[in-house]
């Protein structure tokens, strides 16, 4: 009996020592546990090396990175995040891969991506790995209640109100969503698609009679959407159990509604604003830490992973188109082929208002969404005064630009020096 | 009267509390009376079982229900048995090692918390020391404050010492939580044996150590095994300190059930039953050790 | 025994020095960042920023109308559940297995356990449907019905923590002298007054223990009420962990930190001072 635990102790020992040489890839993309075995099965098992993929909050990923900073031997080899994640690290902790650009530079990734990468310095810090963007998706059973005369692929926000409108008059029942739930995205909505679509602004006009004018909309909208809302993470759930009819979300949280019903569902641009169709593509990298145990071997991974054939297998395990160019295949499931023609449509669109995502905020990027979450709970949710609100925020949001020194993004006019809010 | 005052308070919040009372009373009162106090006693008894059970049954219950029916409605009790997700789970790459590593740092946790813990809480209840406040402050203040923060200076300092990623060091951040509760808990439990047992065994001659083994030990050992399970039980479900001080030896929370919640539901409810089940377990292994010593002094 | 002096910092060295390396050394850390401002200096510009948040306020006030809530009922609730216990004769360890089975799941679990039962298309609304209460499903869990999140917080709570608190007091129970009651019994006291004025205060250690365990708990409820309510009921944990990791602010997520550890303790102390236990010094 007395052994045991000293026998135990060993055990627990030795596994810690560094034997295995799997490579350790550390992302907070593909959480979800089907995703996750998806991106090991489909994207990473053709590799050929023994890759260990563990999804990560973002929290706790930065949080590791965060004490590993100080240690010569890290533990990790690769590193997936958006860019906002990926953003909000030291640059000295990412090793610079400026020597992968030689032969990934003419893989026709944009220009916009790749500037994005250098987090605000000279050297590439990341390597645009995938993209995405945020669209809508409506059960077929509401297409009857779109007002008349919309046209799905070139909505406004007054006809999505109206079509709210009319379902709640028909059924009884609010259906329309947002992902307003803790794990929720609904900041994106508010920074990539309202407030550009409202104020072709993000951080300038954050207060302005436009914006005022953009939250009132918003409130007659709230009124005949699902209070349910700000439990929703990802749509597809309340779509596909019938609690929501029309839904904004991003298009990897849309897939399994497409995927499984694809029947049911109608894939569409987000809907325009007086100032045009805001739209706001998201991008994840992958980096390599300064400490890398074998950076070699990172690198290796990262251009399997920029490899065409990869970039379509990771598409269809996780929904995030790739960033390189390349012929997509035809027999790629439904969600792909769906939300694929809705966000080139969303992009095409005449009106389209291209909405960057935030850069040189830095460590202030969570702090960022925080201002524009804040602004809904406080004027959607609690129905505080909303100029009243807005000029409660916009001193904050003014604060933490200035400590980041970033510099306005589109839609925004370019500045000289931290993007001043009005 | 102040007794009818507590027993109108008490069996207002709690039928149960009315319910025990008869068995008591069999030599008094009239027969038929009894019998009534009886049913309901029993009847309280069978409703909080039901309590506990019930929405352990349910969430059995979807987990066992293909995905059209977890979003459909109504809800059955009779679902088309579909073992599709447990299944996912079974065969999910890398569950079974982060099984291990769990057991196995809930394992050195329970160790560690309890032989670390039983002699303090002995020290606290049996002795009147300068400073025992203090102790007994600081490891309370230790439980009172959020340990995900400090997950973040423990890794620096891990990864600088060598045991970052190890399941031993793991456990013993988990025993800093476990440990304020084995404390108190033991402390609580030698504070209720009467010190004259001990004392007894004092003057048959043994000493201090034999006394507290032959005596005061096996009267304390439900208590715990108690603080033991509750060791076992915070390390089992402990999620930040694991997911951010291990990267090969994960446990099975920081593997799987971080992500839990922005699953779909079919998966959510069956992680919850592979997060419910092992502690079941666990805890149904070692029930007798926890229950077998009771009301030992009562016989 | 002349070794006594010492033996007392002997039992409680281990534990100390264990403490002292994995938790204070870490503390100290996080509690000096809660007290430094965003310039270096010392001061108190996390607290003044947290609690100029919209959250602050919603989230203490849940967070103190949970722990007075749910302690409270769960304290009352483990008695009774203790006192039928003892009360049992065949059957008993059964069911006292059964009743410590939430001992064993974590907040999370319990709060998808409930999160099954209360949400929109659960079970509690297919019963309700069964028996003709209401025709078609109804969403309880929304911000609009701060009432009903309240209620289905307190109700996971209370099935989750009670049993830690039945488990000391039964622990606590069996080591009463049976003599005790039958003296009360002797004396003609009725089970009432048995019950009042020997059990429960023979029982006191054990119900400190509990009262204290429960309530630091309860004052770091999270994932059940992240489950249930989302982001419709902020508590002083979930501010923790955003501003720690999703705001990315160790300065305003120590401040919050700081501020549970100082509830904690004045609850702690009033246990403590309301609740003495007389010490059987030697």
């Amino acid at each position: 009996m007395r052994k045991t635990p000293i026998a135990l102790t060993l055990m627990a020992l030795l596994g810690s020592t560094p034997a295995m040489a799997d490579i350790n890839f550390f992302s907070t993309q593909a959480r979800p546990l089907e995703e996750a075995q998806q991106m090991r099965e489909i994207a990473l098992a053709p590799y050929g090396e023994a890759v260990n993929y563990m999804p990560q909050e973002a929290g706790t990923f930065l949080s590791r990175l965060e004490a590993e900073k100080g240690s010569a031997n890290g533990a990790l080899d690769v590193l997936g995040g958006l860019h906002g994640e990926l953003g909000s690290l030291t640059p000295a902790v990412l090793a610079p891969l400026d020597d992968l650009m030689s032969t990934l530079g003419e893989q026709g990734i944009s220009e916009q991506y790749l500037s994005l990468g250098k987090l605000g310095g000279e050297q590439q810090r990341y390597i645009p790995w995938m993209q995405a963007t945020y669209i809508m998706a409506a059960s077929r059973k509401a297409l009857p209640y779109l007002p008349e005369g919309a046209d799905l692929n070139a909505l406004s926000y007054d006809e999505l109100l109206a079509w709210g409108r009319n379902i709640e008059a028909a059924t009884g029942q609010p259906k329309l969503g947002f992902p307003a739930g803790r794990k929720g995205l609904i900041h994106r909505f508010l920074e990539g698609y309202l407030y550009p679509s409202f104020t072709h602004s993000v951080v300038r006009e954050f207060r302005s009679e436009d914006a005022v004018a953009m939250w009132q909309k918003f409130r007659e909208i709230w009124a005949v959407t699902n209070p349910r809302s700000t439990a929703f993470g990802f749509m597809q759930e309340p779509l596909l159990n019938g609690e929501v009819w029309v839904a904004f979300d991003h298009t990897a949280r849309l897939k399994d509604a497409f995927n499984k019903r694809p029947d049911d569902f109608v894939a569409f641009p987000a809907p325009a604003g007086p100032s045009g169709r805001g739209y706001m593509p998201v991008v994840a990298g992958l980096a390599v830490p300064a400490n890398a145990p074998a950076p070699d071997a990172s690198r290796k991974l990262i251009q399997y992973l920029m490899t065409p054939e990869a970039q379509i297998r990771t598409l269809r395990a996780t929904n995030f188109f790739p960033v390189v160019a390349t012929e997509l295949p035809d027999d790629l499931p439904a969600s792909i082929r769906m939300s694929g023609k809705a966000v080139a449509t969303q992009s095409s669109a005449e009106d389209a208002v291209l909405s960057l995502l935030p850069s040189g905020l830095g460590k202030q990027s969570g702090l960022f969404n925080k201002i524009y979450r804040d602004a809904f709970v406080q004027i959607v949710l609690r129905d505080a005064d909303i100029h009243e609100t807005l000029d409660i925020l916009a001193p904050r949001l003014q604060a933490l630009i200035d400590k980041s020194g970033a510099g306005c993004w589109l839609p925004d006019a370019p500045s000289d020096g931290p993007c001043p809010v009005k | 009267m102040k007794s009818s005052s507590s027993e109108a308070v008490m069996s207002s919040s709690l039928p149960s509390e009315a319910s025990a009372r008869p068995l008591e009373q069999i030599a008094h009162k009239p027969r038929r009376h009894d019998m009534a106090w009886k049913w309901l006693f029993r009847a309280g008894v069978a409703i909080l079982v039901l309590w506990v059970l019930v929405p352990i049954a349910l969430l059995m219950l979807n987990s066992i229900s293909t995905p059209e029916q977890i979003s459909g409605w109504p809800k059955t009790l009779t679902p088309a048995l579909s073992f599709e997700t447990l299944d996912f789970f079974w065969h999910y790459q890398g569950v079974i090692s982060a099984l291990g590593n769990s057991l196995l740092a809930a394992g050195f946790t329970m160790v560690i918390a309890i032989v670390l813990g039983a002699p303090a809480g002995y020290a606290l209840a049996r002795f009147v020391f300068p400073g025992m406040n203090a102790y007994r402050m600081i490891i309370i203040l230790s439980r009172a404050f959020p340990m995900p923060l400090l997950a973040l200076p423990l890794a620096v300092i891990f990864i600088r010492v060598g045991i970052d990623d190890s399941i031993l060091g793991l456990a013993m951040v988990h025993a800093t939580l476990a440990l304020p509760f084995a404390v108190l808990i033991t402390s609580s439990l030698f504070m209720g044996i009467p010190v004259e047992l001990e004392e007894a065994a004092w003057l048959m001659g043994c000493n201090r150590w034999q006394a507290f083994r032959r005596v005061v030990l096996p009267l304390a050992a439900p208590g715990i095994t108690a603080s033991a399970v509750f060791a076992f039980v915070i390390s089992w479900n402990e999620v930040f300190a694991s997911a951010i001080l291990t990267v090969q030896n994960r446990t099975l929370t920081a593997f799987l059930v971080q992500s839990l919640s922005e699953s779909p539901a079919e998966i959510k409810y069956a992680g919850g039953l592979i997060l419910v089940v092992p502690a079941l377990l666990f805890l149904f292994a070692i029930r007798k050790y926890l229950f077998s010593m009771w009301g030992i002094s009562n016989r | 025994m002349k070794h006594n002096r010492w033996l007392p910092y002997y039992l409680i060295a281990p534990s100390l020095l264990f403490m002292g390396a994995f938790f204070l050394y870490p503390f100290l850390q996080i509690f000096a960042e809660a007290f430094t401002n965003s310039d270096g200096g010392v001061g108190l510009g996390n607290f003044s920023r947290i609690i100029s948040d919209f959250n602050f306020w919603p989230s203490l006030t849940n967070t103190l109308l949970l722990t007075g809530v749910v302690v409270p009922v769960q304290l009352v609730m483990a008695i009774g559940m203790a006192l039928m216990v003892t009360k049992m004769n065949k059957g008993r360890d059964s069911i006292l297995y059964i009743w410590t089975i939430p001992l064993g799941i974590s907040d999370l679990a319990a709060g998808i356990i409930w999160l099954a039962i209360l949400e929109q298309f659960g079970f509690l609304n297919s019963f309700m449907s069964a028996v003709n209460l209401i025709d078609a499903p109804t969403s309880w869990l929304n911000y609009q019905n701060a009432f009903a999140l309240f209620l289905a917080v307190v109700v996971a709570e209370i099935w989750r923590g009670t049993a830690i608190v039945l488990v000391i007091l039964v622990s606590g129970m069996g080591l009463i002298p049976k003599e005790y009651d039958e003296a009360g019994q002797v004396f003609g006291a009725s089970y009432w007054q048995r019950l009042w004025k020997i059990t429960l205060p023979m029982l006191r250690p054990s119900i400190q223990s509990a009262l204290i365990l429960r309530t630091l708990l309860a004052l770091e409820v999270f994932a059940v009420v992240m489950m249930l309510g989302g982001s419709d009921m902020p508590v002083l944990m979930s501010e923790t962990f955003d501003w720690q990791f999703l705001y990315q602010q160790t300065g305003a997520a120590a401040a919050y930190a700081v501020l549970i550890m100082l509830i904690s303790v004045a609850i702690t102390g009033c246990y403590l001072k309301f609740l003495n236990v007389p010490k059987e010094a030697r």
